[in-house]
């Protein structure tokens, strides 16, 4: 266990080696593709020989390993120190795991591009800042990853820089973080005033004798943290950035805004379920804006036109999904994070299945020598004779995510609105959560099916000089989407629950890191007989969805993108996504625009800071040399007076 | 002894000799109120060494010199420059 920093180095190892070649020889692809891949699959490796380590040492408490020290100041003392617990063991298998299959997509996916060695340098460094994220044993050294990730999603959203609207998006993605990361520091700021410390293990030791139930102080720390979540995991108010961080290459959509970075806010809500505990005021806040969000971000998936569009606001909803589970606290924090892996496992299969079906595209239109657009479900349809490969992963991905048992997804969605609806025995709200929970699933049915609809079924709409072009990828890139699909099918055994015949290993397995938290909780439990009920409902619903889907849909009647009429009434208001970047352009941007260039640019800078400040200073010089070069008047007996003024002046001062 | 009525004529011929360096224009006027100054300054030093000790009777012989010396290159520099600048 002790080699655990081999598995943040490694990727750091590749980085510097890929950075290099990139800068040295960009043309030798076959070696950054080995150090790339196999920088990510040796982090692998070494991630689960140490937690098969952890496995069998059962240790109570987390292990930490001490590097050196950091931040020495006063009473504050941060180490450089990695943790090794049963939460940042999951994390560590599903981001080395999951981003080992998706570099290998990678590999096939970009192998025309000229940028290919600073892709994987990028890649290589984020899997390393992420894996500083979920192995930081402070607040400190998990900003530093937190920082990292967002550094290098924006490295890679505005991946092909030279097109405006793809570094405009990074750039977004960028400022939006920024508000939430005010909010990490303020509330890292306020844990450090109240207890002295940042270490995880000192700060969730001290917790209880520290902060009492519900008192403000903890309230105000949760809260402040639920703020760097929201922006890092792209949820209400600051999810924008996400759908616009698309631009990006579609491996990194998957590893990056849908299975790693965008989960590191449920990671953090996680660590701290102890805190969230104790402030039961932030725990609805963040059920009730995951709900919310949940719910919000699958009606606009509705009327996407763009597949990975789609793919994105489904993300914002899962991760919705999640933070109901985290914020609902005690047994749902496992089920949060258990959704956080059978999401990553669905949604990296669904982005990489979408990367494919874009590269077929892609390459047909640019043999055609086409201007079309590649990712727009209208220019694809009947690709299920194309791609039967990606035809069939796609779908056990689909119905994963709608919650059809017994694929992952049922398992782990369900777990959460149950812990929802178990609360809400004991708090009324929790009724509505789990009310909105349940509608989002019903309406994640619905848009999944409708994307596989449009994509792989009815008539192909590609073009007809295209149609003969399309073709399934190379195995490099289905290999990883047929392991992803097998653990998209199977990934609910993680976590059976007893009602089902399982054993519950994933609770059981992070039982250390929740009971103190879910020892806070008032106690809710449902009878089994309501839990079966609960079943049905939740797979009844999302047969629903996948049934209306396939009832109102009609691939046939859909028009290609350039002919296609423009939306009119309630599904423009959804296909313009509520109109929130327009809002928000309104509320926020613009008047920070106005107040940027009318006060703090005309008047502040170029009054006060040029005016004032430097041309006065100027002034004030210019009149104090006259003054002295009046006094040079050239006689000398002028000059004897202002001596003698002066030495009188001198020894007035010195004898006094 | 009479500590005080010497400082205060020492004072006095001081003040007379920065008065007449600042106020006259004639050059062997100033240059005999400078030597003015520098025998007020004489008068204190000898004033101060009754009760310091013999230092300061020393200092007035050194004063003395470089007063005579400076006296004679001042004078010799006056008339340099009045024969240079006065009418054949």
């Amino acid at each position: 266990m002790s080699l655990v920093w081999l598995v943040p180095l490694l990727p750091l190892l590749g980085f510097v080696l890929n950075g290099t070649l990139a800068l040295v020889r960009p043309t030798a692809k076959t070696a950054v593709s080995v150090i790339g891949v196999g920088a990510v699959v040796a982090a692998f490796g070494v991630a689960v020989a140490v937690v098969r380590a952890l496995a069998v040492g059962h240790a109570a408490e987390p292990v930490v390993f001490t590097y050196w020290s950091w931040m020495p100041v006063g009473s504050l003392q941060v180490n450089a120190a990695l943790q090794v617990d049963p939460l940042s063991a999951v994390m560590l298998l599903v981001v080395t795991g999951v981003g080992s299959l998706i570099h290998l997509f990678s590999v096939g996916y970009m192998r025309e591009d000229d940028g290919y060695a600073r892709y994987f340098a990028y890649l290589n460094l984020f899997v390393f800042f992420m894996l500083t994220l979920v192995l930081g044993a402070s607040f400190p050294v998990m900003f530093v990853g937190w920082e990292g990730v967002g550094l290098c999603s924006y490295l890679l959203i505005g991946f092909w820089f030279t097109e405006q609207i793809n570094a405009d998006a990074g750039k977004k993605a960028f400022i939006v973080n920024r508000v939430g990361d005010f909010g990490f520091l303020v509330a890292m700021f306020l844990i450090f005033q109240h207890a002295g410390s940042l270490n995880f293990t000192d700060v969730f030791a001290k917790a209880r004798s520290l902060f009492p139930l519900g008192s403000a102080a903890v309230t105000a720390i949760t809260l402040f943290l639920f703020l760097g979540c929201t922006g890092k995991s792209a949820q209400i108010p600051l999810y924008t950035w996400l759908p616009d961080a698309m631009q990006g290459p579609t491996p990194v959509s998957a590893l990056i805004h849908a299975a790693t970075m965008v989960t590191a806010g449920v990671y953090l809500v996680a660590r701290c379920n102890l805190l969230f505990a104790l402030a039961p005021v932030s725990s609805a806040v963040v059920a009730g804006v995951g709900a919310l969000t949940a719910l919000f971000a699958a009606t606009i998936a509705l009327k996407q036109w763009d597949i990975k569009r789609v793919l994105a606001y489904s993300t914002i909803s899962q991760l919705g999904y999640m933070f109901l589970g985290v914020g609902t606290g005690g047994g749902a924090t496992v089920a949060g994070i258990f959704h956080l892996a059978t999401h990553a496992f669905f949604k990296a299969l669904l982005f990489l299945g979408s990367g494919s079906v874009i590269y077929a595209i892609h390459h047909a239109y640019h043999a055609t020598h086409s201007h079309e657009d590649a990712q727009d479900m209208r220019n694809m349809g009947g690709l299920k004779a194309h791609l039967p490969w990606t035809w069939v992963l796609m779908w056990i991905a689909t119905l994963a995510i709608a919650g059809v048992p017994p694929l992952s997804g049922f398992f782990s969605k369900d777990e959460i609105l149950s812990a929802a609806f178990a609360r809400g025995g004991v708090e009324r709200i929790w009724y509505l959560f789990w009310g909105m929970g349940l509608a989002a699933a019903s309406l994640t049915a619905f848009y999944m099916t409708r994307l596989m609809l449009y994509t792989f079924h009815g008539p192909n709409r590609t073009g007809e000089r295209e149609r003969p072009l399309l073709r399934e990828a190379p195995w490099v890139m289905t290999g990883p989407l047929v392991a992803l699909g097998v653990l998209s099918a199977v990934g609910g055994v993680l976590n059976l629950p007893a009602l089902l015949g399982g054993s519950s290993r994933l609770e059981r397995w992070l039982a250390p890191v929740t009971e103190a938290g879910a020892a806070l909780l008032p106690a809710h439990a449902v009878a089994p007989g309501t839990e079966w009920t609960l079943i049905g409902i939740a797979v009844a619903v999302a047969l629903a969805g996948i049934a209306g889907a396939l009832r109102m849909l009609r691939p046939a009647d859909l028009l290609p993108a350039q002919l296609a009429p423009a939306e009119t009434g309630f599904a423009r208001v959804l296909w313009k996504k509520w109109y929130g970047d327009e809002i928000y352009d309104a509320l926020i941007v613009r008047p920070i625009m106005w107040l940027s260039r009318e006060v703090l640019w005309k008047i502040v800078d170029v009054r006060l800071v040029d005016g004032a400040g430097v041309n006065g200073a100027a002034a004030v010089s210019r009149a104090l040399g006259w003054v002295g070069s009046r006094l040079q008047t050239g006689e000398l007996g002028f000059y004897v007076v202002l001596f003698v003024a002066g030495v009188l002046f001198v020894l007035h001062v010195a004898v006094r | 002894m009479l500590l005080g009525p010497s400082l205060a004529v020492s004072a006095v011929l001081f003040t007379i000799g920065v008065t007449g360096v600042l106020v006259r224009r004639n050059a062997i006027v100033i240059f005999m109120c400078v030597e003015l100054m520098l025998n007020a300054v004489n008068l204190t030093f000898v004033a101060f060494a009754q009760r310091l000790g013999v230092a300061g009777q020393i200092f007035v012989f050194f004063v003395m010199a470089v007063a005579a010396a400076e006296a004679a290159v001042g004078l010799a520099i006056i008339l340099a420059i009045y024969r240079h600048l006065a009418p054949p």
